[in-house]
């Protein structure tokens, strides 16, 4: 169970895989960070969606995958699915 | 240098198991595109891609013969018997001596490879098959090849990703114009069909769920096919000389490589693919008529090869005739140069261009003539056949009517 994971530890987490899958300093990256502004092209959000994908045991769909441009549209996106996972548990074979 | 004509072509892919079918299949386009039956492909999130149908090994090999192969050799030979029967190309010693091979492949026998990782990594086997090697080794179609014919020429394997069997073709009209050789079988075949290839496919987010829809607005990705063509081409000499009907000619061929991105294509990149091949073939723009489209259906390549069409012709790129033959029998990496060139060349000598089919919707940033109406009826002469591989290497092939 990731009860345990608050708003702010999910947010961390995920600019901190920002920062290590483009080899920047964590402090360049932040909630508000494009990826245009951060230089991430689309292969670039495809391996970032890679790492994510392992560090929360999720799996996100290529259809959002496409419109996820910014750092908080993937911590919004990254956060349902952790929520539906703790929730539900199967919830990617119904959908 | 000397003219070289196409004498003889063999296929087998998603849309048809030898030239004939594939011809139908082209002209009343057919959608080779299906659920994946040949492997179990469990948890992965896309379900369809374009097989060979009904294939048994045993229709065209010996047990023992066809144990020694990967998937991808057999398609290879198999195209190479069809295009050589055509052909009539006699195998005189001398002929079996200077005639050279060159095939392309981008993944090889990767589906054997596949299956003994698997023994060894998950079922904890202690060995793999012995003929592991020599099956996944790229260029075990080229061998095969030169085995079933006794050709004792140059023979090689050229991977490029998707323009292996375009460069390969390439290779062989060089080869064949320099008087390097007189005969050349060339083209290419794939079967990229394993799990674990499939699970790196869909690890790069570029694979469709449903079809592939090439330039339509609602597109969303590639579908994979399997498959190989194979040509022989010669001198145009040699080639009246023994009394043999060319098909076409092979006018020029433009390569480039764009030094921009891994993954992402570059139209500046293919522009000066395109531009090299007609000023190899010495043909001017407004001579083309019909371009077989890399058109894989992903978002980026057909807005970036539309605009590549608009940089190499100019005005002209509103009156050309595109179509992306990938709808109908996928994409089939390093066999894909082959198997669109063969279609630009059958369609083209029986009067007629291939449609881009399952087209939805138009998309602003694609509003070129992609001929999504279905096959239509035409007399071409001149065209030219696309291919942009991953790692930015592009090359294009122009054909003529003969």
């Amino acid at each position: 169970m990731n009860t345990d994971i608050t708003e702010r530890s999910l947010t961390e987490r995920i600019l901190a895989i920002i920062a290590e899958t483009q080899r920047k300093e964590p402090s360049q990256v932040t909630i508000d960070s494009t990826f245009e502004e951060l230089g991430i092209d689309s292969m670039d959000g495809v391996n970032i969606i890679f790492a994510v994908e392992n560090e929360f045991d999720i799996n996100v769909p290529d259809e959002e995958v496409k419109n996820i441009r910014s750092v908080r549209e993937m911590v919004d996106g990254v956060r349902k699915l952790v929520e539906m996972k703790t929730a539900g548990g199967a919830q990617s074979a119904a959908s | 240098m000397r003219r070289v004509v196409i004498t003889g072509i063999g296929v087998i892919c998603g849309i048809g198991n030898n030239r004939g079918e594939f011809l139908t299949g082209l002209r009343e386009g057919c959608c080779g595109i299906g659920p994946i039956t040949t492997i179990d492909i469990g948890d992965i999130r896309f379900r369809n891609g374009a097989e060979v149908k009904s294939f048994l090994p045993e229709d065209h090999f010996e047990p023992k013969e066809s144990d020694m192969i990967d998937r991808f050799a057999q398609f290879a030979v198999i195209a190479a018997r069809e295009a050589v029967a055509q052909s009539g190309v006699e195998w005189t010693p001398e002929l079996r001596e200077t005639s050279a091979i060159i095939t392309g492949s981008c993944i090889g026998g990767q589906g054997t490879e596949d299956t003994g990782f698997h023994d060894v990594y998950k079922l904890g086997r202690t060995r793999v098959h012995p003929m592991t090697i020599p099956k996944t080794m790229a260029n075990a179609g080229a061998s095969a090849i030169s085995l079933e014919f006794g050709i004792t020429g140059p023979a090689y394997t050229i991977s490029t990703a998707c323009s292996s069997s375009a460069h390969a073709i390439a290779q062989a009209f060089r080869t064949v114009r320099a008087g390097e050789a007189d005969v050349a079988i060339t083209g290419g075949s794939e079967a990229p069909f394993s799990y674990g290839m499939l699970k790196a496919w869909e690890a790069m987010r570029v694979i469709s769920p449903t079809v592939c829809r090439p330039f339509s607005k609602d597109r969303n990705g590639m579908i994979l096919g399997e498959g190989a063509a194979m040509m022989v081409i010669e001198s145009l000499d040699h080639a009246l000389a023994r009394g043999a009907a060319p098909l076409a000619e092979i006018a020029g061929f433009g390569m480039s490589s764009d030094a921009h991105h891994v993954t992402q294509p570059s139209a500046e990149g293919a522009a000066k693919a395109i531009w090299a091949a007609l000023k190899d073939a010495a043909i001017a723009p407004e001579q083309i008529q019909y371009v077989n489209a890399h058109g894989t259906g992903t978002a980026v390549n057909d807005v970036t090869e539309t605009h590549a069409l608009k940089l190499a012709f100019g005005d002209f790129a509103r009156k050309l005739a595109i179509s992306s033959t990938k709808a109908m029998h996928g994409h089939t990496l390093g066999a894909a140069g082959a198997i669109e060139l063969a279609a630009t060349v059958l369609a083209l000598s029986a009067g007629f261009l291939p449609a881009t089919i399952n087209f939805n919707e138009r998309d602003p940033d694609c509003d070129l003539d992609y001929i999504t109406e279905g096959a239509r009826d035409a007399e071409t002469e001149y065209a030219i056949s696309n291919s942009f591989a991953f790692g930015g290497l592009n090359a294009v092939l122009a054909v003529r009517k003969i």
